[in-house]
């Protein structure tokens, strides 16, 4: 693999050969993609950085007081050729730069379905990626698979080399999800869906973490995630189904209260539609959903005659439904996903 | 766990909802002297307050402060003023580092947490707040405020009393946040107090109401010394000083106050918009409601990068000035040094979305960000070379200053390379909240303006007082903050690309342990340079007639705040300076002009006033009133402070002359005292 190769030679590293850097060593594809990028960039910028460093040394030798034989200019002050230099040379690199950007970042973007699953091996088109329903609380993170019908606290599965498509909320504060060996991390937020996609490309044991300040159980608020072969996922999820509880809109509030380091916890069956209610707010009993409150409102908007400004904008506004059996992707207003066109012409 | 736990309560306990009709909140309780720690720094604060009030008490020093300084409108000596106030919070701010480095390393290594999560989570807040707001704002305020007008050759700024009272406001957010340190608590939310954290529902204390009040008020004289010292830049240049013969350090001063102009109401509309959710029960930034949180992060960072250019600016534009004195030549690119300024003024605000590219926006928004953010390094790159090319055929003399600017040159390159590395956001996916993010930040701060601080400190001292500061000390503070900045924050970096986040107080594992153990023998190496330049200032002090030193100490002043005496006197210029081309005092020199000595003209000046401290003092109370919910005193003194702000405006004794035999004796005076060059 290439990235082996280049890491060894940013000399300051080779000293840390101790030390395990995950960022550049990443288990899976498109975390260790990202890894790459901070070493490719970092390259291409110490093609101008390095340059600076060293001429700073130099002049700052070369022209010192002391050492007469330099030669000393004190009017000179200005040189087109040089400022032309100056101009273009972080220019050029910056354009180079911007394209890796550009590129990079649709390329990696979370909300993509993965291109590939690793540089060797190409996606199935038969293998459905596993959707895993994530909740962060205060503070600990439960794991819904809605394929499997099952849930988890504090530890998480996965197949090697399967795609897994995090679907992303939060019943507190601002949460950041992050497994750092396998994707990079993005914001878990209270009435709202956000989405990451990674996979796992070798089989073990790796560190899932909460990595945006929450409160009082921050440092504790990690979790396990096991990279497993498909019977040993199978084993896992039989495990889960072995258990005692399970996930209903009760245990669920429950669950929801603040503790700090939650033991691992399994349930076996997971309550129909809690996922919707999770992001729409009304897991408890009497709380208005959010997705029927903004129905009500265009409803009541469109009675009173009046037009309000969001009747302009992208965002869709579900038909008034006072059930919550319609279709997931229509009952999440408040999602980023949903919103995005309003926010940039995709 | 059951002592976090137990934490947790306790902040909700806190609340207090027993609130007294006339005390509000404000119960015995308040008081966290069951903590050792705050306990022993209370006792030690009180020991060295009333020996610091006993001794100027005992000298009869107050009649002098009250007269020379607290109510004086002279702007050199407001500067003073906030380099002082900015170094005493540079001391606290530091105390909370060591505290967190000490923690880090002994909680790494699992040997002991001696902070409850509940305490450290309050400390990292306090410290990013303190050296932002308290610490690195008021020290560039304060060369701004002393060297600025010297340079454009004008005897005050444009309004002294709005001068006075900015210094007050600020003055007054420093009092309330070190209040919560003994009344109650800090913020335990970080530097920027996101919501839904810092709502009431998950911050029910009143640490996030300190934090609020506390900037709400500061930001106010922020704001009202940015507009004062645009004005001043504007209006009362010396005749001749063209836009392109200003000074570059005045350049970095009008873009920076520009910046503040445009970007502090920014923050005090945000601000007011969460005091409003916590105070009012609003749902701006609530989950539910139709609140939305995301709102506050793009609004906060709206302000919160330009914010970060109006550190640097001036520190730019003081590294400029330095370079061409002590390379004794002129600067190299001077308008292209002033086109950087103004580009990175304008791209300041077009870049915060990369404080959050994590936050979920599409791909198409995240990489214009980026981009954006990687064009601000093309004129920030050009700068570096620009100072470069300065040394470049020059002489340079290593003087203390000159030492600075070679350590900001090498360790800012670094940790803008850094900077742009997180502006990729596939790789700030893995990189953000990452220590290796607060090693970048401190890399840029630190390296750029803690560094260019010090710089300008023993650059313009001086200027300011007459006499040099003492090299020997100088050159071990140098060394302590150079060598420790390295030794603390790579070792942030490299556990950044190990995954470590910001903000842990407590550790699984202990492979992190050797690191952090690293991180705190920085820390150390800073706290020598630190005290060092303590020493430096005692030693100089103390041999301050061995150190005298005239008008133009380093020979080589180019600038017009040279061409006057060291200390000024309090009119600056007996005979307004006229300006021929860039480097003013540099062109009268090389031109063999002499100022005249003779036929002094009456000169008229500002008159002081308590007003301004009497105005922050009486918002001191209204805002401490209001994070106790004592609404009456809150009320009273709101009101008392706009009765004295409109009397103040009646008070038509402002202004008064030095009658030309005053400033003749005292220009006399001035060149008897002033020893040869």
């Amino acid at each position: 693999m290439p990235k082996n190769h280049l890491w060894l030679i940013l000399p300051a590293l080779l000293l840390l050969s101790g030390c395990d850097l995950v960022l550049l060593n990443a288990a899976g594809d498109v975390a260790a993609q990202q890894g790459d990028l901070i070493i490719y960039s970092t390259i291409l910028m110490l093609i101008v950085i390095l340059p600076v460093i060293i001429m700073t040394i130099v002049f700052a030798i070369k022209y010192r007081e002391s050492n007469k034989s330099a030669i000393y200019e004190p009017e000179w002050d200005h040189s087109v050729s040089l400022e032309i230099v100056i101009w273009a040379v972080p220019l050029a690199i910056v354009i180079c730069l911007a394209g890796l950007t550009w590129v990079a970042t649709h390329r990696l973007d979370p909300y993509a379905d993965l291109p590939r699953i690793s540089a060797e091996k190409a996606i199935d088109p038969d293998v459905k990626p596993l959707t895993i329903q994530v909740t962060a609380m205060d503070w600990k993170w439960l794991f819904i698979y809605p394929e499997y019908g099952v849930a988890s606290v504090n530890e998480v599965a996965g197949v090697v080399d399967r795609p897994v498509e995090w679907k992303l909320t939060s019943t507190t504060v601002m949460n950041a999800f992050y497994i750092p060996d396998m994707v990079g991390m993005i914001y878990a937020m209270a009435g709202m869906e956000t989405e990451l996609n990674g996979v796992m490309n070798s089989t073990g044991t790796f560190r899932g973490i909460a990595s945006h300040y929450n409160g009082a159980g921050f440092s504790k608020m990690d979790f396990e995630y096991l990279s497993l072969d498909q019977a040993g996922f199978d084993d896992w999820i039989a495990k889960a189904k072995a258990a005692p509880q399970k996930l209903d809109r009760e245990s669920f509030l429950e669950l929801d209260e603040p503790t700090i380091d939650h033991e691992v916890t399994y349930y076996n069956s997971v309550e129909e539609e809690l996922w919707n209610r999770v992001i729409n707010m009304c897991v408890a009993e009497g709380q208005v959903c959010m997705h029927d409150m903004m129905t009500m409102g265009a409803h009541h908007d469109r009675k009173s005659g009046e037009s309000h400004k969001h009747h302009e904008t992208n965002i869709k506004f579900p038909e008034l439904n006072p059930s919550h059996d319609s279709d997931e992707n229509k009952t999440l207003p408040a999602s980023p996903k949903e919103s995005k066109p309003a926010l940039e012409a995709n | 766990m059951a002592t976090a736990e137990d934490s947790v309560t306790q902040a909700a306990a806190d609340t207090g909802n027993k609130m007294h009709w006339f005390w509000g909140k404000l119960n015995w309780d308040v008081f966290p002297f069951y903590d050792p720690l705050i306990l022993g720094t209370f006792i030690a604060t009180v020991i060295l307050a009333t020996g610091v009030l006993a001794f100027l008490t005992y000298k009869g020093l107050w009649g002098y402060l009250w007269k020379e300084w607290f109510t004086s409108v002279d702007h050199k000596k407001i500067g003073i003023m906030y380099m002082i106030l900015a170094t005493v919070m540079l001391f606290r701010g530091f105390t909370d580092a060591i505290l967190m480095r000490i923690h880090q390393a002994l909680a790494s290594a699992g040997i002991l947490e001696f902070l409850p999560s509940y305490h450290y989570d309050q400390v990292f807040t306090a410290h990013g707040v303190i050296m932002i707001f308290f610490v690195a704002m008021p020290f560039i305020t304060g060369f701004m405020n002393y060297i600025m007008p010297l340079q454009i050759g004008a005897r005050d700024v444009a309004f002294p009393f709005l001068n006075n009272l900015s210094f007050w406001l600020t003055f007054s957010g420093v009092i309330l946040i070190m209040m919560s340190l003994f009344v109650g608590e800090f913020a335990a939310t970080g530097w920027l107090a996101f919501p839904p954290l810092s709502l009431l529902e998950f911050s029910p204390g009143v640490g996030v109401d300190y934090y609020l009040w506390a900037l709400n008020i500061a930001g106010i004289g922020t704001t009202l010394s940015g507009i004062n010292l645009v004005v001043t830049i504007v209006k009362m240049r010396a005749p001749g000083m063209t836009w392109m013969r200003l000074p570059i350090f005045t350049w970095s001063t009008l873009v920076t106050n520009v910046l503040i102009v445009a970007s502090f109401p920014v923050l005090t509309a945000t601000l007011a918009l969460l005091t409003a959710d916590r105070y009012l029960g609003t749902h701006f930034f609530t989950n539910d409601m139709g609140g939305n949180a995301m709102m506050y992060i793009n609004l906060i960072w709206i302000w919160g990068h330009p914010e970060v250019y109006i550190l640097i600016l001036p520190i730019f534009g003081l590294f400029s000035e330095i370079v061409a004195t002590f390379t004794r030549k002129r600067l190299f690119g001077y308008t292209s040094m002033v086109y950087a300024l103004c580009v990175i003024t304008v791209l300041s605000y077009l870049v915060w979305l990369h404080h959050f590219f994590t936050m979920g926006a599409g791909a198409d928004v995240n990489s214009f960000f980026g981009i954006t953010t990687m064009i601000i390094s093309i004129p920030t790159g050009a700068k570096l070379f620009n100072w470069l090319f300065t040394m470049y055929k020059g002489r340079i003399s290593y003087e203390l200053p000159m030492m600075w600017v070679i350590a900001f040159m090498v360790t800012f390159t670094i940790g803008g390379m850094t900077g742009v590395l997180l502006a990729v956001p596939p790789a700030d996916y893995v990189l953000h909240n990452s220590l290796f993010l607060i090693a970048h930040f401190h890399n840029v701060i630190i390296g750029g303006v803690v560094f260019g601080v010090f710089a300008g400190i023993t650059y313009w001292w001086p200027k300011a007082f007459g006499f040099h500061l003492d090299k020997f000390w100088g050159k071990v503070s140098l060394v302590g903050w150079v060598g420790g900045f390295y030794v603390a924050f790579m070792p942030l970096y490299i556990l950044g690309l190990m995954g470590v986040t910001r903000r842990l107080s407590q550790f699984e594992d202990t492979s992190y342990a050797g690191l952090f153990a690293l991180a705190a023998v920085g820390v150390a190496m800073i706290a020598v340079g630190l005290v060092a330049f303590f020493i430096q200032i005692a030693v100089s002090i103390r041999n301050k007639e061995a150190l005298a030193c005239g008008g133009d100490p380093w020979g080589s002043g180019r600038t017009l705040e040279w061409s006057t005496s060291s200390p000024p006197p309090h009119y600056n210029f007996a005979f307004t300076p006229r300006v021929y081309g860039i480097d003013a005092w540099h062109y009268m020199k090389t031109h063999n002009a002499t100022p005249p000595t003779s036929n002094y003209d009456a000169i008229h000046m500002p008159r002081s006033t308590m007003s301004g401290i009497a105005i922050a003092a009486l918002m001191t109370a209204m805002g401490f009133a209001l994070v106790w919910h004592m609404y009456w005193v809150a009320l009273a003194s709101f009101a008392a402070t706009l009765t004295w702000g409109i009397a103040h405006t009646f008070n038509y004794n402002r202004d008064f002359y030095v009658s030309a035999s005053e400033v003749s004796r005292i220009e006399s005076g001035r060149a008897a005292a002033t020893p040869a060059e």
